[in-house]
């Protein structure tokens, strides 16, 4: 049985930031918890936080489960993490400029000219282009576990639109809305600041073209979209019109939206489609979501599109293995973060490991996500393994493997009273004109007992996540 | 502001507000359905249908005319586009889709409409009396509308939706007084009689303008008082005066702040200076039918022109 980290009793004590959160748990009886659990329920309903799930039909309008109990960093944990993840945002950019520009980082042979330029994600449309202030990716989602007191993993970055973040500001609101007390004894630091920094990265970016304040906007695929709560919520808190490809269009060499006076100029849109819905000209055809003419405006420095086409290339799981290699050549640092050891399929001596060690290890699809696709080597049945290893072996540049991390657990209220659950931290780098990165991120906890898997539309949960302060 | 978000402010408004007229709708035939009906006299739950302008699609799917199926029809049925579950899931449907154009509070009227209705939907009917049904329809209408006069800004987006709530309205008016119409169609020589008045002082009720009606006018309750209070009397909240001065006091708003006139103002002037100067012998003289026939379609006409104007987004 693996010996997993607690961040609340580790070696037998409860550790530091963790004492006033053990008094708190002692202290609540029972009827007061399932109240309180009941009445945070009802908060995320009336507040309209739900969550579908593509494919699974059931309630459009489940919520995604909360937990009460919070996540804690100290303020010297965050600091170590805080200067990882802004590294790791700023060679992800450099490496996005560079593979759409010179391609330095290929003709040094530091990488495979293979795994970028045929990588599905590589957008060919936008070489050449350099994005303002050289940034392709302004929100920059590092996914993170950790296996010990000081062992930190990047599991993922996520380059193009992660998602979540409102997640991390209601959590906030509704634990201080119901706790004021706890935010009375423990120093925490405020997370609320997220949408003005937000709002300011987008407009550090406006193309050059722009004159005056530039006017952004946060295009959705629509009210159908199951991130359409978190769409509109940012773009309320921003203080920006939310769009939909139908209210913009393109005419000369801009971008306009359809208002009640007639059109209106759009510098920079936030765009949460992904790429291949942006511009039916450009890429599919068939899209209903996008802007006929959009890429040619784009291209010709009219409009800033956040995150810039292309971005998806620095996310893939396949170059995610040469993070640290990018750090390296762009940045003439070491990496403060690790990424988890990796083996990539497609590779021969790497596909004899993988397939002769499946029980141990988590096979991922190389542009999967939400959890789906993947085997979680230690929790699946022979059978799971043996159709997944026929799957590898049909297209097994498709897949990575890494090894079974031992995530660790945080107290987490269940049916029973408080058990360890574990969980993963997802905080959001803001790229613009500065690096930006505030004191938080969203924790999700998967609330199966034993389960490793925390997303959501796998039984995951989400906690408040605090930073102490000093 | 988008047009697509000012579109769906107006609908918002008229969905609450047809919501409502579907709930007033059957409270009237339930009131003229305790009457004791005359031999060879048309059913009164028919008429309902008729001036609400969906007979046919109900005997298609329901046949009889009975309570209980028009209950279903007008406040539980999702394929009838004005039935109180429908227009409510409608106006949370657009309120979501504008979260940002609306108040915390605004959002979580509507919404909280919404999922009462849904528990609604899941209670046995047997213990859903009807008046409860109409109650909570225009208790949930006020709480909407009420959450959006506190504390909305009062910028475009509240005008729109006055303008939505003024010509949804001031239609609905107009098809609840036709209502008489279509009641005593077949016997003519019921006007003036003591059952035509008891009429009238149900459609009053169904108002919510019955004490109302007798604070401005007293005595006797005739056809004429009730035209006047009805369709000319600016201090009645539901009048078509009163509708018409609405939406164009809201329009003539939008039009001051993007500083341009459009031929919506003009046709929204136009309708109130044609009731300015009506009398109500002018409207018996047309034909009460006649006139709100007319009367609706001019609404209409208004609400194409503010779409093409404002909410397609096809202005240059």
């Amino acid at each position: 049985m693996t010996d997993y980290f607690n961040e609340m009793y580790h070696g037998g004590a409860v550790r530091a930031p963790y004492a006033r959160l053990e008094d708190w748990m002692r202290a609540m009886p029972a009827e007061l918890r399932s109240l309180k659990q009941a009445e945070a329920e009802q908060l995320f309903r009336r507040i309209g936080i739900t969550f579908a799930v593509y494919g699974e039909g059931g309630d459009p309008d489940r919520l995604i489960p909360f937990d009460m109990f919070p996540r804690v960093f100290t303020a010297a944990e965050w600091a170590r993490l805080e200067k990882g993840i802004k590294q790791r945002a700023r060679a992800l950019n450099a490496f996005l400029v560079d593979v759409y520009g010179r391609g330095e980082i290929v003709r040094a042979g530091r990488m495979p000219s293979k795994l970028v330029y045929q990588n599905e994600a590589y957008e060919k449309a936008v070489a050449g282009i350099k994005p303002p202030k050289g940034v392709y990716s302004h929100i920059v989602g590092v996914d993170l576990v950790r296996t010990g007191p000081d062992e930190f993993f990047v599991l993922e970055d996520n380059c193009r639109t992660p998602s979540g973040v409102s997640y991390m500001l209601e959590n906030r609101e509704i634990m201080m809305r119901m706790f004021p007390d706890l935010f009375r004894e423990n120093r925490i630091e405020p997370v609320d600041g997220y949408p003005a920094l937000l709002r300011r990265t987008l407009a550090s970016v406006a193309p050059e073209k722009c004159a005056g304040e530039p006017t952004v906007v946060l295009l959705t695929p629509g009210h159908f979209n199951s991130a359409y709560y978190e769409h509109s919520f940012l773009a309320d808190l921003m203080g920006i019109e939310l769009v939909e490809g139908q209210d913009l269009f393109v005419e000369g060499a801009f971008l306009y939206m359809r208002t009640t006076e007639g059109p209106r100029r759009v510098d920079v849109v936030y765009r949460r489609i992904d790429d291949a819905f942006i511009d039916p000209l450009c890429f599919r055809p068939d899209s209903m979501l996008g802007v006929p003419g959009l890429m040619d405006v784009y291209r010709s420095g009219g409009v800033s599109i956040c995150s810039a086409p292309g971005a998806g290339v620095a996310d893939d799981k396949a170059v995610y293995t040469f993070v640290p290699e990018m750090i390296r050549f762009y940045l003439g640092e070491e990496p403060l973060l690790n990424n988890v050891p990796t083996w990539q399929c497609g590779r021969e001596d790497d596909l004899k490991y993988v397939l002769a060690n499946l029980g141990d290890l988590v096979v991922k699809e190389v542009h999967g996500s939400g959890g789906y696709g993947m085997l979680v080597g230690p929790k699946s049945s022979k059978e799971q393994i043996e159709n997944f290893r026929h799957r590898i072996v049909a297209d097994p540049g498709n897949y990575i493997a890494q090894p079974t991390l031992a995530l660790s657990t945080t107290p987490t209220f269940v049916a029973e009273g408080v058990a360890p659950r574990h969980v993963d931290l997802r905080p959001y780098c803001l790229v613009g004109e500065r690096i930006e990165l505030v004191p938080g991120g969203l924790t999700r906890v998967a609330l199966k007992e034993g389960s490793l898997v925390v997303n959501s539309s796998q039984g995951g949960g989400v906690k408040d996540t605090w930073v102490l302060a000093e | 502001m988008l047009s697509r978000t000012a579109d769906n402010l107006y609908w918002i408004a008229r969905s609450m507000e047809r919501a409502e007229t579907a709930a007033r709708l059957l409270e009237v035939g339930a009131r003229i359905a305790l009457l004791p009906s005359a031999a060879g006299y048309r059913n009164e739950w028919d008429s309902l249908l008729r001036a609400g302008g969906n007979a046919d699609a109900f005997a298609l799917k329901y046949g009889e005319a009975v309570q209980r199926n028009i209950e279903s029809f007008l406040f539980f049925d999702q394929d009838n586009p004005s039935s109180v579950a429908s227009c409510i899931t409608q106006a949370r449907e657009n309120g979501r889709i504008v979260r940002t154009a609306l108040t915390a509070q605004v959002w979580d009227a509507l919404n909280t409409a919404f999922q009462e209705l849904r528990q609604l939907e899941r209670t046995p009917r047997s213990e859903l009396e009807l008046s409860r049904l109409t109650e909570w329809t225009m208790r949930h209408a006020a709480m909407v509308r009420g959450a959006i006069d506190a504390t909305l800004l009062r910028n475009d987006g509240w005008d729109f939706l006055n303008i939505g709530y003024h010509l949804e309205r001031a239609d609905n008016t107009a098809r609840l007084m036709d209502v008489k119409y279509y009641v005593l169609l077949p016997r003519v020589d019921f006007v003036g009689s003591g059952f035509d008045n008891y009429q009238w002082s149900t459609l009053l009720r169904a108002m919510s303008a019955h004490r109302a009606f007798h604070w401005a006018y007293g005595g006797e309750v005739t056809a004429a008082k009730i035209a006047d209070f009805l369709i000319l009397n600016t201090q009645c909240p539901r009048s078509l005066m009163t509708c018409a001065e609405g939406m164009a006091a809201h329009l003539d708003r939008v039009a001051k702040l993007y500083g341009s006139v459009t031929g919506a103002q003009v046709q929204a002037r136009a309708i109130v200076a044609e009731l300015a100067v009506t009398k109500v012998d002018d409207i018996f003289d047309e034909g009460l039918h006649d006139f709100l026939s007319r009367f609706i379609r001019r609404t209409a006409e208004l609400g194409s022109v503010i779409h093409e104007t404002y909410l397609s987004g096809d202005m240059r």
